[in-house]
């Protein structure tokens, strides 16, 4: 299993054929540089969301503080949950899809590269639309998961909530044609002998993912377009002075939001069950296990959504069902952890940067996960639901979880998209300060709660004793504000002057690792056949492999065009969502107009180059 | 923080942290023995000091479930330890053995912790059933009804209406009905037991019931519990608290008593039963300490008889707000019937004192903003609410009425 | 839109072509979008507060002849399809335009039911059935028109020779499209108005 960055002479050669400059990137259909721009939109709205947390962290240093006032830390916890969610983990493990699964499956691109830019384009315009409303004083204020009737056009009779539903559902766009191209690409693109039982964990858990995307997305969209018709229109569907059930909301919203945290936590699970082998240099340990468990997780995560609304009142039958569901799922999530260790097990383990928060992850994400089973018992959620302990379990199932999984993936494949590594040393600060900061900031929070804080209050009463836990936390969030730092100094000074990296600078099995770092604009120039999960740790297969893929192509492969009409149809849509605020039929209607026009000048594009 | 937790008085000092030193002082002197009585807790909203039946159910699978988590932790972390120590890489490592899976082990781990879920999910199953179990029908009933941001608390068989301090009889099973005015509230009494939405219960067509939300228990501890709303409902959300009073029946029927008898004067105390409750009752304005509490103060108090007269006919206060007994019986707002009673104002935010009061009468804002009670000289306009123009009350008339308010006891 | 659909990208691995495959895709993503508006039509089924109640509006042979119609353009799309794959322009592009004869058709007779309840007092504010039964049916509407200025679209293109036989496949899309718009609205027409 000897690594073959040895052997790849070529491995710095510029891919040919590419153009340069902000046009190219801004026209650009190449997966790789969509990849990249997700990256770089989702750390810039993670710098966002992290402020946001810091100010929110400062307000509750001090019982009855008044540093902001609350109609502020309102907007600031709303924007702050929206944005981590929809605005970074949800594009961050985007980037990774885009970026890694054509590689490791040896496809020249994803199915639809226009539609791909569009998906970016879309979610930059949706979430610099979202965070727009601050210019205006009038951010989302009604808390992420937009709780009926407090977002009825009676309770917030401003702008706020009309910013957060239209970016909402602009958002959802991005992420529906995002699950449409991945189900299609893994299904359809990809290399022979590539069956689907012989793919990489991380394009497995992207394709569970992207089913998801596609069956969640629709169920959140309606919700969105009551809450829309409710507000602009005076419909009734959530109005309880009309016969409308504002639990409805609740309802549409976590048959969504369930799912939804499976989408941010899935993408990590699969890049950590590739980063582990490599650095254990043994195979994943139990893979179609850790395939199903994946599966089964994606398709048990629909039938638990009102384990979020234990203390709705469903009645005792219905909660039992739940209860029931929720607790199942533990299963084939411990059975992922204990395949993950016993990956390690026997190996000869490396630590490198991407190892440690893959095995953090391990570390952490546990603790997350068995605050999970106790709030699976609904009647200990009685007490725990909305109060800090809950803020503690889902930042360590989402930073623990999701974030470390993401950076684990940065350091892993960041010298496959650059060609240079970042560098280990601050890498190991990013991810000492990352596990300080973070369990700092998160772990007293289960004693906050625990001693009756509520969440998304803007201050709480010095009498309740829990200022010791707050300061802590805040405290742990300054930490894990300058681990960010870290990582993005490192990103910055590694991409220009990092140390090089070859084809395959770890020594790992995939696909991705048998191409140039960073690979030509066509990926593969021929696409290679596969005969094993590990195709690069077996030798015969290997040289087998790389001659044809570290080679160069025979003639050039036909690319798709670059495109400005993806960017042109994302701004029109987000113009024409945005004009739903006026409240005003015939605007509206006007505002379909450039959509159409757009949609059509896509359409009569040719994709490819003429004679194709 | 310990030493001040200890005397249990933190969150009130900072709130009267602007007034002069010498005030503060007294002030502080007058509440210390409520707060010692009321708040001996270290804890005072701690969800694991369980004081209900309800509690104790919810305390209990806590607990089980706890070392449970805590023993799968220990398994994992250990296993995770012994792999990363055992397992680095060594100078001249051969290749490790690679080996794919093992079936026993799988099966292992799959039916181990399905055993241990089976474990948590029956109990966790029967506690769901007993903390929703039917409500039975020797239990009080309280009509709960979450405002933004107050809560109204009615007792249907009494007749009685208060707001923010709900008083319940200890031992005594009690069914709280739920429903809210505006949007989703949640009523938290961590001692008392687990929350449960407060939903805006939706009209249904004639002859149909609507579907509230209930919360079933039986206090057995005396004492002052605080709890707050668990449910984000907008700016005011972190000021919408509360404190449940549970007391002897003695004290209870008493206070029930005091409210059907309103604003009228009430007989000197002569019975026994009630002179002990006059005890027990803290004592909160400094001019009355020395004043039994059933006595109508204000009777031979000039100011409180000029407060009584201006909250009643030379104000709005009446549109909104209702004292037994009187002609006020505005219903938008907190009934204010034994409103010097309470320990505390602006639900659950500040304590029930004479600097206090005359604070939230003149700028109600600057101590809950969002509140929907205008000021002296601000008109209230928030959503979901009419607007309302300014008091314009002077300084007199808000001191007279803060002490009309307080009189009533 | 799915000119370069057969045209340079390898073979895949299902053998349905990447552009049919993510339509099928899209189409199971609408199944929920449909499955969410019809629930919540279901929910709040008998729950209205006030009237009109849907026994006093709905005629149910009025709503059969619209769904007849809205059916038989179905047929016509098949047809159409096979003229596009047998290279016979006049007849698709005349089998189009009856799709999209028959679909305003449909249009025409469900609008006259609308005003019909409007005239009521049933409209999208009157009431939880109000609001969902407008919203529900206009978005299948919306569906409905889409689709013909899809098949607009693709009879022009016939027309100026741009898709014959070879990529006949985008005509095959919108055809997917066009009946899934159709078993949608049996999907609606049951549960809304022949189960009452």
């Amino acid at each position: 299993m000897s690594s073959v960055g040895l052997e790849t002479h070529t491995a710095h050669a510029t891919s040919h054929g590419e153009e340069t400059g902000l046009w190219s990137w801004i026209t650009t259909v190449d997966h790789k540089r969509i990849a990249v721009m997700y990256f770089l939109t989702a750390t810039f709205f993670f710098l966002v969301g992290g402020v946001e947390a810091l100010l929110i962290r400062i307000q509750l240093l001090r019982p009855e503080n008044s540093f902001i006032t609350p109609e502020m830390y309102n907007q600031l916890f709303t924007m702050h949950g929206t944005t981590m969610i929809f605005l970074v983990a949800m594009p961050m493990a985007v980037a990774f899809f885009n970026f890694v699964v054509p590689l490791q499956i040896g496809a020249r691109d994803v199915a639809f590269p226009r539609l791909n830019a569009l998906s970016y384009w879309i979610f930059l315009f949706g979430g610099l639309y979202m965070n727009a409303s601050f210019i205006f004083g009038a951010a989302p204020n009604a808390s992420w998961t937009g709780y009926a009737t407090l977002t009825s056009s009676t309770y917030s009779p401003g702008h706020n909530v009309d910013f957060w539903f239209i970016g909402l559902s602009i958002l959802g766009i991005a992420s529906l044609a995002g699950g449409v191209n991945f189900i299609t690409t893994i299904v359809n693109m990809r290399a022979p002998g590539m069956k689907m039982m012989r793919m990489p964990l991380f394009t497995w858990m992207t394709f569970v993912t992207s089913f998801l995307l596609i069956t969640a997305i629709p169920v959140i969209a309606v919700a969105l377009v009551f809450l829309g018709f409710d507000r602009v229109f005076g419909t009734v569907f959530f109005d309880p002075t009309m016969g409308g059930d504002p639990v409805l909301w609740q309802h549409l919203f976590w048959i969504f939001g369930h799912p939804e945290v499976y989408i941010l936590i899935l993408p990590a699970f699969g890049v950590i069950s590739d980063v582990i082998p490599t650095f254990s240099k043994k195979p994943l340990f139990g893979y179609p296990i850790v395939v199903y468990a994946g599966i089964l997780i994606g398709f048990i995560g629909w039938g638990v959504w009102s384990h979020h609304m234990f203390t709705v009142g469903l009645g005792p039958i219905a909660d039992s069902f739940f209860v029931a569901a929720t607790m199942i799922i533990a299963i084939p999530t411990g059975v992922k952890i204990f395949n993950w260790i016993a990956t390690m097990w026997g190996g000869s383990l490396r630590f490198t940067t991407a190892m440690l928060f893959s095995v953090g992850l391990v570390a952490v994400f546990t603790v997350g996960g068995l605050s999970g089973i106790m709030h699976a018992a609904a009647p200990i959620v009685l007490q725990q639901h909305d109060s800090y302990f809950v803020v503690a379990h889902f930042h360590y199932v989402i930073v623990g979880g999701a974030m470390m999984g993401l950076w684990a993936g940065l350091y892993y494949w960041f010298p496959k998209v650059t060609g240079r590594f970042l560098s280990e040393t601050l890498g190991k600060w990013h991810f000492w300060t990352t596990m300080v900061g973070l369990n700092l900031t998160f772990f007293p929070m289960h004693f906050a709660g625990m001693f009756g804080m509520p969440r998304r209050i803007y201050t709480y009463s010095a009498e309740l004793n829990v200022e010791i836990y707050n300061q802590l936390s805040t405290v742990g969030a300054f930490i894990f504000g300058l681990s960010a730092l870290i990582m993005i100094y490192n990103i910055m000074k590694s991409a220009r002057g990092g140390e090089r990296a070859g084809a395959n600078p770890w020594g790992a099995p995939h696909l991705e690792w048998s191409i140039p770092s960073p690979p030509h604009h066509y990926n593969f120039p021929e696409v290679p056949l596969v005969k094993s999960r590990e195709p690069l740790w077996n030798a015969s297969e290997r040289e087998e492999i790389l001659a044809v893929t570290m080679g160069e192509a025979k003639e050039e492969p036909v690319m798709p065009n670059p495109s400005y009409w993806p960017i042109l149809l994302a701004a029109s849509i987000t113009l024409a969502w945005g004009l739903v605020m006026t409240g005003t039929w015939w605007i509206i209607a006007l505002g379909a107009l450039p959509v159409l026009f757009c949609v059509l000048m896509w359409a009569f594009e040719p994709a490819f180059p003429e004679g194709h | 923080m310990a030493l001040t937790s200890r005397t249990g008085l933190p969150g009130r000092v900072r709130a009267i942290l602007s007034l002069p030193i010498r005030l503060r002082a007294g002030v502080m002197a007058l509440l210390l023995p409520l707060l010692m009585a009321g708040c001996a807790e270290e804890y005072p909203q701690s969800t694991i000091n369980p004081k209900t039946d309800f509690a104790e159910i919810i305390h209990a699978l806590y607990t089980s479930v706890f070392w449970w988590t805590m023993f799968i932790l220990a398994v994992v972390w250990i296993a995770l330890a012994y792999v990363l120590v055992k397992f680095r890489a060594r100078e001249g490592d051969a290749t490790p053995r690679q080996i794919r899976g093992h079936v026993g082990l799988e099966l292992g781990w799959t039916v181990g912790p399905a055993m241990i879920v089976i474990a948590i999910t029956i109990p966790t199953i029967q506690g769901v059933f007993a903390t929703q179990r039917p409500v039975s029908d020797d239990a009080m009933v309280v009509e709960v009804t979450g405002h933004r941001f107050w809560w109204e608390f009615h007792y249907p068989e009494l007749g009685v209406t208060t707001a923010n301090e709900l008083h319940l009889p200890v031992d005594r099973p009690v069914s709280l009905r739920l429903g809210a005015s505006d949007v989703i509230h949640s009523f938290w009494v961590p001692m008392l037991g687990g929350k449960r939405d407060v939903n805006p219960v939706p009209v249904v067509r004639e002859g149909r019931n609507p579907k509230y939300n209930w919360l079933y228990f039986t206090p057995f501890e005396t004492g002052i519990y605080m709890g707050q709303c668990a449910e984000f409902c907008g700016e005011a959300h972190a000021f919408m608290a509360m404190r449940v009073v549970v007391e002897s029946d003695e004290e209870f029927s008493d206070w029930v008593e005091r409210w059907q008898s309103g604003d009228a004067p009430a007989p000197l105390p002569v019975e026994e039963g009630v002179s002990e409750a006059v005890e027990s009752e803290p004592a909160l304005n400094g001019d009355e300490v020395t004043e039994p509490i059933r006595t109508q103060a204000r009777a031979g108090d000039p100011l409180a008889m000029e407060g009584r007269d201006v909250f009643l006919n030379q104000s709005t206060c009446v549109a909104c707000h209702a004292i037994n007994g009187t002609s006020a019986q505005g219903v938008i707002g907190p009934n204010l019937t034994l409103f010097g009673a309470r320990t505390s104002l602006g639900a659950g935010i500040r304590e029930n004192s004479t600097e206090n009061l005359i604070q939230w009468i003149t700028d109600p804002h600057s101590l809950k903003p969002g509140a929907a009670m205008p000021g002296v000289n601000y008109n209230m306009a928030v959503p979901g609410a009419a607007p309302w123009p300014a008091t314009g009350l002077n300084e007199e008339q808000v001191r007279a009425v803060a002490a009309y308010l307080l009189s009533l006891r | 839109m799915a000119h370069a659909a057969t045209t340079a990208h390898p073979p895949t691995n299902t053998g349905i072509s990447n552009w049919k495959l993510g339509f099928w895709t899209f189409i199971g993503s609408e199944c929920l979008f449909f499955g969410t508006l019809i629930s919540t039509y279901m929910v709040y089924k008998g729950k209205a507060v006030t009237g009109p109640y849907p026994s006093e509006l709905f005629d149910v042979l009025h709503t059969t002849m619209s769904t007849t119609i809205l059916l038989f353009s179905s047929l016509a799309m098949v047809i159409a399809l096979h003229a596009v794959q047998h290279g016979k322009k006049s007849r698709a592009i005349l089998f189009l335009g009856l799709v999209i004869l028959m679909g305003g058709g449909f249009l025409y007779l469900e609008g006259e039911s609308y005003l019909k309840y409007i005239g009521y007092g049933l409209t999208i504010t009157s009431s939880t059935f109000g609001s969902t039964y407008f919203v529900l049916t206009g978005t299948h509407k919306l569906h409905v028109i889409i689709g013909m200025i899809w098949m607009a679209i693709l009879a022009l293109q016939i027309g100026r020779g741009k898709i014959t036989a070879r990529n006949a496949e985008t005509v095959e899309i919108a055809g997917l499209y066009w009946h899934f718009v159709d078993i949608i609205w049996i999907v609606i027409f049951t549960l809304v108005y022949l189960i009452q």
